[in-house]
């Protein structure tokens, strides 16, 4: 596979290391009052779509970004590849 | 001065230098690092003030550049600094003065192992090493990469000679890697 | 030895022969021959025996898709099994041996199979060796492991080596016919990088094989002017013996080339082969066609082979199988080997043609509406029996018959990414569906075009849309004049009423094993697949499946198309594990990591251990010690007594700098780290978002934005990558900045009641080490040795008064020695893994074995230490219920109630009396040594409530090591429990 990396362009999957559901970004606020219930969904609950999935890639063997990867999990199509930090600010993740 | 005296990565106390073919292979010990990687919100402050220190704009992604002292990008918003050690042994806490506090410095110089390969058919050797599209380059080119499960930088500096880091404690394993394919390539 | 099947002509240099043997007997040939070819030139038709029934078969092809003639190729240690001699290069001194065949291969024992073949049918095995059941693993299996496989191997080592690569091209061409010449040399002129492979070491397909003319010369002339264009433009390499194996995501290929196969022996440090990985941006599919047999009776015979084949080996290597050949088409192909074979002057038994409307061929009889019901030969065709039109029979003897039942385009690369192939009714085959993989084209034959003039105007016009895609503009190609004839054909799959009509040669499955396993209905093609072995083995049915899917249908009552194909997998053609393996094999498997005190190490004799790719010391012997633990025992003592050093490089060091630094730190460490002064270290437990514990180490603070943090040797790595998930994807506006510094710091512990006295004597004068300067737990950055900058840590993993001392990495060496030098007067010892693991144990330090992915801060005794009063990674999780019941695991020690007996790790904790079942289980024991402090082994491990049992003797039970005594439980602080020593 290759993964279009938004800095450096098409690169190996064999440089990344994949960790899961871009979902992952979303954690919970520790102070809510359902804290516990949010983290045991954050932490266990899993979408396991056929089709597009959003999920987290580590490019370890090179400019160790995080991206969130949408890729069909059926025909292994990517079709978008962001810095995860840039997502990350996104949804809202600042300080 | 102290007393201490150095040996290579290789561990032997003089630099290695093999030839095969076209190709001559040699170990690095005057190389001083210090990356620098900008703080929060400095980035351009510290793209600034490392443009200054190199004497030609930082680098762009994938790119090395600069004069005495050279930089190339490890990731964003992050550079390695390069400079001969016999004159800048301090490099990093010189740069983390001179910086001001727009980017975090941090000493690298012997977390790497250095090897220039210089002469012709480089990318034959390369192409066998890792999966960069050497024989693109035309030299400025700096990849962070994989070599033997190795995770390497692959600097450019001309399509005649190229340098490559690895971790300093597997520099024998690189330094073997990079000899059985120059010999399997020429 | 006489080539008395030699013709005039072909593409092999007669100015050099080659000497050769096969099964010890030997032959001549020529450069450009295959195995193959030069031994039908040698009148050789029987090259191997089948894999069941071990019936005598010749070669049936003239490529990569043999099933028939495998052999051993080479000798010794390059013995390698199942080497098609049709591919098979040859060259001067080769040995190869028929497989499959004892003793002799005219004469095999084992043949008696074919006698016996009416209980060897589809689904022999599954019926046979089902009962009784107890007769399996005496029986059967050593049975059928002695009978079955194809060709045998050395057994030794292999004594090459493999290489790979990494290739990058606008544009792949897979294949060097006509199409794929015409596609790459339009590429080429208009810049694109093209990268042009052939499995073959000649390129130019079937111009090679065939005798029509391209642009007013011979084809082949134009293929090698072609390929010399090709290879003079800079932006395309042409790569001959190289086989595309696979079709990955995203435009990635496998490709195996073959350096030195066409050798004796590679050349001084060449590897055999190498396997490439090649980037592409698009891709062309034009790997031609492969010919089709048509089953009937003993149709297996040496001597019997497709049509086409009987071309190649006419043509391009001036060879006839036979001085007689006879012709059995369904189409008007077939006719066109008998035109060679008469131009070259073989004589042509007959063209046995099932359609009544076969064309007139020319100076040879035609047969219309005939089909062949018998052959005759037992070591090689000698005639053949033919049922014509009007129902008559008749004999033709013949040495060799050419088959054709119509080409199949060769589809395998358009279906690895989960595409399914079409039929084309035209030409009765499967040809490349509609899903094809993502930037692929397909062209010439390969796409079901069968011309030469289609193959050059199919690859041309895929060339343009290409260079359109890629930007780039290329003049309107001057295509070369080539045959334009129309494909002829009525589909005709096997002889109807045959007792045994091979469909696949490789696996000896007949047309009635097929109809067999329909009956007993296998009617999905993957189950007749694996219930036949029809399109196994090492041809994966390339020259049989089509058949096999005809005769399917016809007994289903259904379509071809209805019936479907199996699926097709890479590698397109076998590949050796040795390619796969690279370079990374035998001690280069993985990298090595030495540590800076290596070399130092190895001096002093020391015993390495491998501590994920580091090698550790793992102790110092000293003359005269015969047992490690001499050696380990004396390195504890010593250095609880007086002082010890060792090299600790491995740890992990991450550098982290920033504002946010210290907030940093609060969320990735449970306990808490904003307070921690500037010149302090602070040890710190790191959780899995799960409450599970993931690693521990220290945080050394050297500023208000800088710390220093260590995590395990073994973690370092997964470490670092959670430290950026945190940074990037959860608090992505926090000013903090990480990067590894493991590998620019040589450190060093230097353990024991001298420590300080020994440091002393490095430390530079400027900086004070003493208790009360330099208490427990302080860090500073200092120099040493008159100069030297370096970082000094308090820190103790031994439990004694303790230091970790680092300097840049390339003193690590001079420092260790200095460190040695220094500590002369207190009788310093080096110590190894071992005698750090024993010195935390008897401290009761956590390690791996405890952070072992199932224990919290809670089951580590630092339940306390999880502070609620800020966010961090795991916290909310740790506060599960599950995870805080009363009688929760705690960390303890124990000691054997008889104190000669072991404690071993893995060991299970049984109360008293109670049954030893996973039910009654109390805990477990995770690290032990022999504690030559205490003179007896100790252990330390997880009790259910834990020291609240302090005291109580328990049961230690290992019911596979049969262990079973008792232990008591102890503090696991079996050493200074009080901290004594290491604030001294």
């Amino acid at each position: 596979m290759m993964i279009d990396h938004p800095t450096l362009g098409p690169r190996d999957a064999a440089e990344f290391v994949y960790m899961g559901c871009a979902s992952l970004i979303n954690r919970p606020d520790w102070q809510a009052e359902d804290a516990l219930q949010q983290f045991i969904d954050y932490g266990y609950q899993r979408d396991n779509p056929s089709g597009a999935h959003r999920e987290l890639w580590f490019h370890e063997g090179g400019d160790r970004s995080w991206l969130v990867v949408t890729r069909d999990t059926v025909t292994h199509a990517i079709t978008q590849v962001e810095l995860a930090r840039d997502v990350a600010r996104r949804e809202g993740r600042s300080k | 001065m102290h007393d201490l005296v150095a040996i290579t990565p290789l561990g032997a106390a003089e630099p290695r230098v093999d030839t095969h073919g076209p190709v001559t292979l040699s170990e690095i010990t005057d190389t001083a690092l210090a990356s620098v990687a900008a703080r929060l919100g400095q980035e351009e402050q510290a793209r600034a003030w490392l443009g200054t220190t190199l004497g030609v704009a930082a680098p762009d992604p994938a790119r090395v550049g600069g004069k005495d002292l050279t930089a190339f990008w490890m990731g964003p918003d992050q550079w390695m600094v390069e400079a001969p050690y016999r004159t800048h042994e301090m490099l990093a806490p010189d740069l983390a003065r001179q910086a001001g506090g727009v980017a975090s410095v941090t000493e690298q110089s012997d977390a790497w192992c250095r090897f220039d390969l210089a002469g012709d058919g480089l990318a034959d050797v390369f192409e066998r090493l890792c999966p960069a599209d050497v024989r693109s380059f035309k030299g400025g080119e700096a990849v962070r990469t994989s070599i033997d499960h190795l995770g390497c930088f692959l600097i450019c500096r001309t399509p005649e000679h190229f340098s490559v880091y690895g971790p300093r404690s597997s520099a024998g394993s690189l330094h073997h890697a990079l000899l059985v394919v120059m010999r399997s390539a020429h | 030895m006489t080539q008395t099947n030699r013709l005039q002509g072909g593409m092999i240099d007669r100015s050099r022969t080659l000497s050769f043997r096969f099964d010890g007997k030997a032959f001549q040939g020529h450069p450009g021959d295959t195995l193959a070819s030069a031994l039908l030139a040698n009148d050789v038709r029987l090259m191997g025996r089948s894999f069941k029934y071990h019936r005598p078969r010749g070669p049936m092809t003239a490529g990569s898709e043999e099933p028939n003639a495998i052999v051993e190729l080479r000798t010794g240690a390059r013995q390698e099994p199942n080497t098609r001699a049709t591919t098979a290069e040859l060259f001067d001194g080769l040995v190869a041996n028929s497989q499959n065949r004892w003793p002799s291969l005219r004469f095999d024992a084992m043949g008696v199979n074919d006698w016996l073949s009416p209980f060897f049918a589809a689904g022999f095995y599954y019926k046979t060796f089902m009962w009784p059941a107890k007769f399996w693993e005496k029986l059967y299996e050593p049975m059928i492991r002695r009978a079955a496989g194809l060709g045998s191997v050395s057994f030794e080592p292999d004594p090459d080596s493999y290489d790979k690569g990494f290739l990058y091209c606008d544009l792949l061409v897979i294949g060097g016919g006509p199409a794929g010449l015409a596609t790459a040399l339009r590429a080429g002129e208009a810049g694109a990088r093209v990268i042009l492979a052939d499995e073959d070491f000649t390129l130019g397909g079937r111009l090679n094989a065939e005798t029509h003319e391209v642009a007013g010369m011979a084809g082949h002339a134009w293929a090698a002017q072609a390929v010399a264009r090709l290879a003079d433009m800079p932006n395309v390499r042409v790569m001959p013996r190289t086989t595309i194996l696979g079709a990955f995501d995203h435009g990635t290929y496998g490709a195996l080339e073959r350096v030195s196969d066409h050798l004796a022996v590679p050349e001084k440090g060449k590897p055999r082969q190498i396997l490439w990985r090649i980037y592409s941006k698009h891709a062309l599919l034009a790997a031609g066609a492969t010919e089709r047999p048509i089953a009937f009776e003993n149709n297996d015979r040496p001597g019997i082979m497709l049509a086409g084949a009987v071309r190649s080996y006419v043509n391009r290597w001036a060879v006839t199988p036979a001085q007689n050949v006879a012709i059995f088409t369904n189409n008007d192909d077939g006719h066109r080997t008998a035109t060679d074979l008469r131009t070259r002057g073989v004589n042509v038994a007959a063209v046995i043609d099932t359609r009544p409307d076969a064309p007139d061929g020319g100076d040879f009889e035609v047969i219309r509406g005939g089909v062949i019901t018998n052959t005759s030969g037992r070591l090689g065709l000698t005639g053949i029996e033919v049922r014509t039109a009007d129902g008559g029979q008749r004999k033709i003897s013949c040495g060799a018959l050419g088959v054709s039942g119509g080409w199949n385009p060769n589809v395998a690369l358009t279906c690895h990414q989960g595409g399914r192939p079409a039929w084309n009714t035209d030409i009765a085959a499967f040809v490349p569906g509609s899903t094809l993989p993502p930037n692929m084209s397909v062209a010439g034959a390969a796409n079901g075009v069968f011309t030469t003039h289609g193959a050059f105007h199919t690859g041309a016009k895929a060339a343009s849309q290409i260079l359109d895609h890629l930007g780039l503009s290329a003049p309107a190609p001057d295509l070369p004049e080539a045959e334009d004839g129309p494909v002829n054909l009525t589909p005709f799959w096997h002889v109807k009423d045959a007792k045994r009509a091979w469909v696949d040669q490789q696996n000896d499955v007949t047309a009635k094993d097929v109809k067999l396993a329909h009956q007993e209905n296998f009617v999905s093609v993957e189950h007749l697949k694996r219930y036949t072995t029809l399109g196994m083995a090492t041809d994966q049915g390339k020259t049989s499946n089509m058949a096999g899917l005809a005769i399917m249908a016809e007994v289903a009552g259904k379509s071809i198309p209805e019936v479907g194909t199996t699926m097709f997998r890479p590698p397109y053609t076998p590949t050796a594990i040795g390619a796969f393996a690279g370079r990374s094999r035998d001690k280069d498997f993985r990298p090595v990591r030495k540590t800076p005190s290596h070399v130092w190490a190895e001096e002093k004799g020391a015993v390495f251990v491998e501590v994920g790719m580091w090698l550790r010391a793992q102790w110092f012997p000293q003359p005269g010690e015969t047992h490690w633990r001499e050696s380990v025992d004396r390195e504890v003592l010593q250095t609880r007594k007086s002082v010890g050093i060792c090299d600790v490089t491995t740890l992990g060091k991450i550098d982290v700098q920033g504002a946010d630094a210290a907030d940093f730190l609060n969320r990735i460490y449970c306990n808490g780290f904003a307070k921690l002064p500037v010149g302090k270290t602070r040890y710190g437990l790191m959780l899995r978002e799960d409450g599970i514990a993931m690693d521990d180490g220290t945080a050394a603070r050297l500023a208000d934005d800088h710390f220093v943090v260590t995590t395990t040797t073994a973690n370092a790595v997964g470490v670092y990558r959670h430290m950026e998930f945190v940074r990037q994807c959860l608090f992505p506006d926090m000013d903090v900045q990480l990067i590894s510094t493991t590998e620019a710091w040589a450190q060093f512990a230097v353990a024991g009641p001298n420590a300080r006295k020994l440091l002393r004597k490095v430390v530079d004068d400027d900086y004070d080490v003493s208790n009360e300067g330099f208490p427990f737990m302080a860090c500073a950055e200092i120099t040493v040795c008159g100069g030297l900058r370096a970082r000094l840590f308090r820190i103790s993993f031994s439990g004694e008064l303790a230091y970790e001392i680092a300097v840049p990495t390339r003193y690590g060496d001079a420092m260790i020695r200095k460190l040695m030098q220094a500590g002369e007067e207190f009788d310093v010892v080096p110590y190894g893994t071992e005698a750090l693991g024993v010195m935390r144990i008897e401290k009761g330090h956590a390690a791996g074995n405890e952070l072992n992915g199932t224990t919290t801060a809670l089951n580590l005794g630092m339940g306390r230490m999880v502070s609620k009063k800020k966010d961090s990674i795991g916290s909310t999780l740790s506060e599960r219920e599950g995870l805080n019941e009363d009688d929760a695991l705690k960390l303890v020690g124990f000691k054997p109630v008889d104190n000669s007996k072991p404690v071993p790790a893995g060991s299970h904790l049984m109360t008293k009396g109670s049954q030893v079942d996973a039910a009654h289980d109390q805990g477990y024991v995770t690290s032990a040594c022999y504690s030559p402090n205490l003179g007896c082994h100790i252990g330390i491990g997880f009790l259910k409530s834990g020291h609240a049992r302090t005291g109580e003797v328990i049961r230690l039970v290992s019911p596979l090591t049969g262990i079973d005594h008792e232990v008591e439980v102890v503090s696991a602080h079996f050493v200074d429990p009080e901290g004594e020593r290491l604030r001294a």
